[in-house]
């Protein structure tokens, strides 16, 4: 009998926290849709997965990345994607080799260009990925980087 | 609430108007360690900036702790034209926010 209460009782423990858990996040949801599961996904396809719905994507040559051959400091590496393509929806920037490649995504609007810049941090030498949804399919281009001082930890 | 981390331009070239972003902003990745104190400083970055033109959005970018610190921003978009207003606003991980708006030059 007092183990059925035992278990009663957290069992409704249980609950309680699950409400409290889902009350504290609610208030980063009404804040912003943000994809905590792409930018926490530690592979590409994942976080690409998790931010478009699929992994799959062309290579494009459309798509034209700017960015330092080599960046002597990688906790500032500038970053510039133009896309020559049409209905372009939004443009994503990761770096293949840090902890959580996916670094910054845009949702374009109706009267943007397919074009942003800036700057991202990069833990070592590796490429940067720039992905393009465009019509309903996503399209990618690469670029590699060296970076001789990381810019992740520290 | 943070005020003033915001440096705003935009600039019209006939029809395209290029505006461009400077926001200051530490974003800890929450993975780095305080060297004195061997602690991990916890992670605080922007995660939303929304760019409005005359409160239309034109771009939401969602940031990841991966951006820089002193995040720059830049883009452009068509239809503008000089004295529409473009405002900026950015929400961090801690709730934090600013925005700032200008008039196109």
């Amino acid at each position: 009998m007092q183990r059925r209460t035992f278990l009663k009782g957290s069992l409704a423990g249980t609950a309680v926290a699950v409400a409290v858990g889902a009350g504290l996040l609610t208030p980063r949801a009404v804040l912003a849709a943000w994809p905590k599961s792409a930018f926490k996904a530690k592979k590409i396809d994942d976080a690409l997965a998790k931010l478009f719905g699929t992994a799959d994507n062309t290579p494009s040559d459309k798509i034209a990345i700017k960015a330092p051959d080599i960046a002597e400091n990688g906790a500032v590496v500038p970053v510039s994607v133009k896309a020559s393509l049409d209905g372009v929806e939004s443009i994503a920037i990761l770096a293949a080799k840090n902890a959580n490649p996916l670094t910054s995504s845009f949702s374009l609007g109706a009267n943007a260009l397919p074009q942003v810049s800036t700057r991202i941090k990069m833990g070592k030498t590796s490429d940067v990925i720039a992905v393009v949804k465009a019509g309903g399919k996503v399209y990618s281009a690469r670029k590699n980087v060296k970076v001789t001082i990381g810019g992740c930890g520290g | 609430m943070a005020s003033k981390t915001i440096k705003l331009r935009a600039r019209a070239k006939g029809d395209t108007v290029t505006v461009k972003c400077l926001i200051k902003h530490p974003m800890e990745t929450g993975m780095r360690k305080d060297k004195k104190t061997g602690k991990v400083i916890p992670a605080h970055f922007i995660q939303e900036v929304v760019c409005q033109h005359n409160g239309n959005t034109v771009l939401t970018a969602d940031w990841g702790p991966a951006v820089s610190k002193n995040p720059y921003l830049s883009f452009a978009f068509t239809g503008g034209k000089p004295g529409d207003s473009v405002s900026i606003s950015w929400v961090d991980n801690t709730g934090d926010k600013d925005s700032a708006s200008t008039k196109i030059k």
